[in-house]
């Protein structure tokens, strides 16, 4: 319906008093929307070394109930997940998103997993995924949709492992931004959004009866991250 | 919604009866204002980070109809549709033609203020079409046939055992015998129940806490991840937005969102804040294949530029209601229509008249509690006054109120007459309150003592005790 778009931008400009080919006021929001500009970002996360920025990070996600396994390489994940899983008693099933970084994990040499690669259903109870980022600040991973990424994947499985290297801590959502922008930069030529960007910062919750904190509202019950200290290979 | 708004009075007394109600708030009284103090107090920058948030919002509303469009070209670009509607009816005409294009006969929905400012529900329900609420407090009083009674808790007026009653009511296929003593049982039984909905639905409708004008994305803020699987799982997403959601960039909405969960719940972060643009992409293998963005207008558009303009900083995040004296004691359907606590006195009657709502306005102690937590530094009690001031202009008190006002006004205006006066009945007052120290009941303040008893004064006014404490120190 233009006509309510017109109307609507009609008494914006009435109220404002202004009209719509106000240049100064184009320029400005313009200007506004290409230049990033951070505002404020607290010092928490951003005065600290790279190993005290690990070392919060895993402070806030395990204040906010999530669990975190840290070990030195990719050989050392599949281990990590098996006790993690023997721990709850969980199944050997898990679904996995085919997604590259996680490739390097040799999950063969531990032949009691079986892990099926692509999207998750209602029933999965065990769900692996990697992340794209995470943030120090608030203990939250950031998880972006793409093609080897499913976004269902992050909240259809009662228990949700997430799986990434220590490098991948950031400060701050700020500077997951820069880095987010600079990576689709780099693959894609310009910047566009993936579909969903996923901020998690503990498994899912609910305070909605007498705001009693309850775990596993309609998300995973349980949120597992494993942190890998070894760098990306090239 | 039929507002109630008018009866104010009688909704607040009725509310300060109902013992399950003020159970109910006594535990909000008791949890919400302290969390939110210890997360405040964990971050330094908290006070910086408000004055930029409210620089953002002030810019952004400057420059709203330019942030507008350029949003809705962003949105475009990546094969999302955009729809303005004017009013509620025409928000409400968007959402059924999309349904209904869609071949929809359920619609999963996260938690949104704007789908009960416009009464999606009941417009979907006329029209065939089930919504199904997905959080846990608005999927709780769907069942009872009730309105949220907290922007962000929306079924904080009940206590469990409540709930536990109306689950046993409405899931008349489980055992009756089960047991649903723990807050803990009732979530898994909503779980359960509402995991099949999910996966069902046609279409999933959220709100937006924040639009992004340089990424056309719209921003959910949850705690349990329905918002997620309601938007994910369906063919069709809707969103749900008021036209004041817009943000520049995605440092910008950073800080607001640094601001919005301390604000709210006391949290750190919220579990899940989801950032979505556009529908699936070709190479994607799941998510929505129809991306919709419902703009509401409804009144908005007209506080620009008027002493009700900082009110479109609000970013919802309740914590002028869990400051509140009045919330506190009353709750939040005694306010009669969408929007309760501090924030609802000063919206509600621009959004249904002030001749409806004009009693919110006027249910305030002005302590000021709600503008100095307001994480955008809303000057609420000052509009309320506004409101009053507009109430007063238009005539719409009863006489004897007027009347009264005029007479205070009289007084106020003539400093020896207004001493005299107060000091006679101070003295009065205080002399015939002497005994017991309080009134039960006063004459012509009935009303006033009905509910509370009036302590005494002491005899004097204050200013007849600084006079004498002047004269004291002086000699």
């Amino acid at each position: 319906m233009a006509d309510s778009r017109d109307k609507i931008l009609g008494n914006l400009r009435r109220s404002l008093r202004r009209g719509a080919s106000d240049e100064t006021a184009a320029t400005d929001v313009r200007e506004r929307l290409a230049e990033h500009r951070p505002n404020t970002i607290p010092a928490r996360a951003t005065a600290l070394d790279p190993e005290a920025r690990i070392e919060l990070f895993i402070a806030m996600a395990e204040e906010v109930s999530a669990t975190v396994a840290r070990v030195a390489g990719f050989e050392q994940v599949p281990a990590a997940v098996a006790d993690y899983l023997a721990q709850h008693n969980l199944p050997s099933d898990m679904v996995i998103t085919p997604d590259p970084a996680l490739s390097p994990i040799p999950w063969q040499e531990r032949p009691t997993l079986s892990l099926r690669p692509g999207i998750a259903t209602g029933d999965d109870l065990v769900g692996v995924t990697g992340a794209f980022a995470a943030v120090a600040e608030t203990g939250t991973l950031m998880l972006i949709s793409g093609p080897d990424s499913p976004t269902r994947n992050n909240f259809l499985p009662d228990n949700h492992i997430v799986v990434l290297r220590a490098e991948q801590i950031v400060p701050s959502y700020e500077e997951g931004w820069t880095r987010l922008r600079a990576l689709k930069t780099l693959t894609e030529g310009k910047f566009t959004m993936p579909r969903t960007v996923n901020f998690i910062t503990g498994p899912s919750r609910t305070a909605d009866i007498e705001l009693k904190i309850e775990l596993g509202a309609h998300g995973p019950r349980r949120l597992h991250i494993v942190i890998i200290d070894e760098p990306a290979g090239d | 919604m039929q507002a109630t708004s008018h009866d104010f009075k009688e909704n607040a007394r009725h509310a300060l009866g109902d013992k399950n109600l003020q159970a109910a708030l006594g535990i909000l009284k008791r949890d919400f204002a302290g969390r939110r103090g210890a997360a405040v107090a964990r971050l330094p920058e908290f006070e910086r980070l408000r004055v930029e948030g409210r620089a953002i919002k002030d810019h952004v509303l400057q420059h709203l109809d330019l942030y507008l469009e350029a949003f809705e070209q962003k949105v475009v670009s990546l094969s999302g549709q955009v729809h303005w509607a004017a009013d509620a009816a025409e928000a409400r005409d968007h959402v059924l033609a999309i349904c209904r294009a869609a071949g929809a006969s359920t619609v999963t929905k996260g938690k949104s203020m704007i789908a009960e400012e416009i009464g999606i529900n009941d417009h979907l329900e006329k029209n065939g079409i089930a919504p199904i609420e997905t959080d846990l407090g608005e999927y709780i009083i769907q069942l009872r046939h009730e309105t949220p009674s907290h922007i962000i808790a929306p079924a904080i007026h009940l206590i469990k055992e409540q709930v536990a009653d109306t689950f046993r009511d409405a899931h008349i296929h489980l055992d009756p015998a089960r047991p649903l003593g723990e807050a803990r049982q009732l979530c898994d039984e909503a779980r359960a129940l509402l995991r099949p909905k999910f996966l069902a639905a046609d279409v999933g409708i959220t709100g937006a806490n924040f639009l992004v004008a340089e990424t056309g994305s719209s921003i959910i803020v949850t705690n349990e991840g329905n918002g997620d699987l309601t938007q994910n799982l369906s063919r069709v997403h809707i969103v749900l937005a008021s036209i004041e959601k817009i943000v520049p960039t995605l440092e910008d909405v950073s800080t607001l969102l640094r601001l919005l969960a301390r604000s709210a719940t006391g949290q750190e972060f919220s579990t899940y804040t989801t950032v979505s643009s556009g529908p699936r992409r070709p190479e994607d293998t799941d998510g929505p294949s129809e991306y919709h963005i419902v703009l509401l207008d409804n009144g908005r558009s007209a506080m620009l530029g008027t002493e009700f303009q900082d009110m479109l900083r609000c970013i919802r995040c309740g914590a002028c209601f869990n400051h509140c004296p009045v919330y506190g004691a009353v709750g939040g359907h005694a306010y009669g229509w969408v929007y309760g606590g501090p924030m609802g006195s000063v919206l509600t009657p621009q959004l249904i008249g002030v001749k409806e709502a004009g009693n919110l306005p006027n249910a305030s102690t002005f302590c000021g509690r709600c503008e100095s937590v307001c994480p955008m530094q809303i000057p609420l009690p000052k509009m309320m006054r506004h409101w009053r001031e507009r109430e007063f202009e238009r005539h719409l008190q009863p006489t004897a109120y007027r009347a009264g006002l005029r007479f205070w006004a009289f007084l106020a205006r003539n400093p020896p007459l207004y001493q005299a006066a107060t000091q006679v009945g101070a003295a009065l007052l205080g002399w015939s309150g002497r005994g017991r120290g309080r009134f039960r009941s006063l004459p012509l303040a009935q009303g006033w003592t009905k509910g509370r008893d009036m302590p005494a004064p002491e005899g004097k006014t204050f200013m007849a005790q600084w006079a004498a404490r002047q004269k004291q120190r002086a000699s």
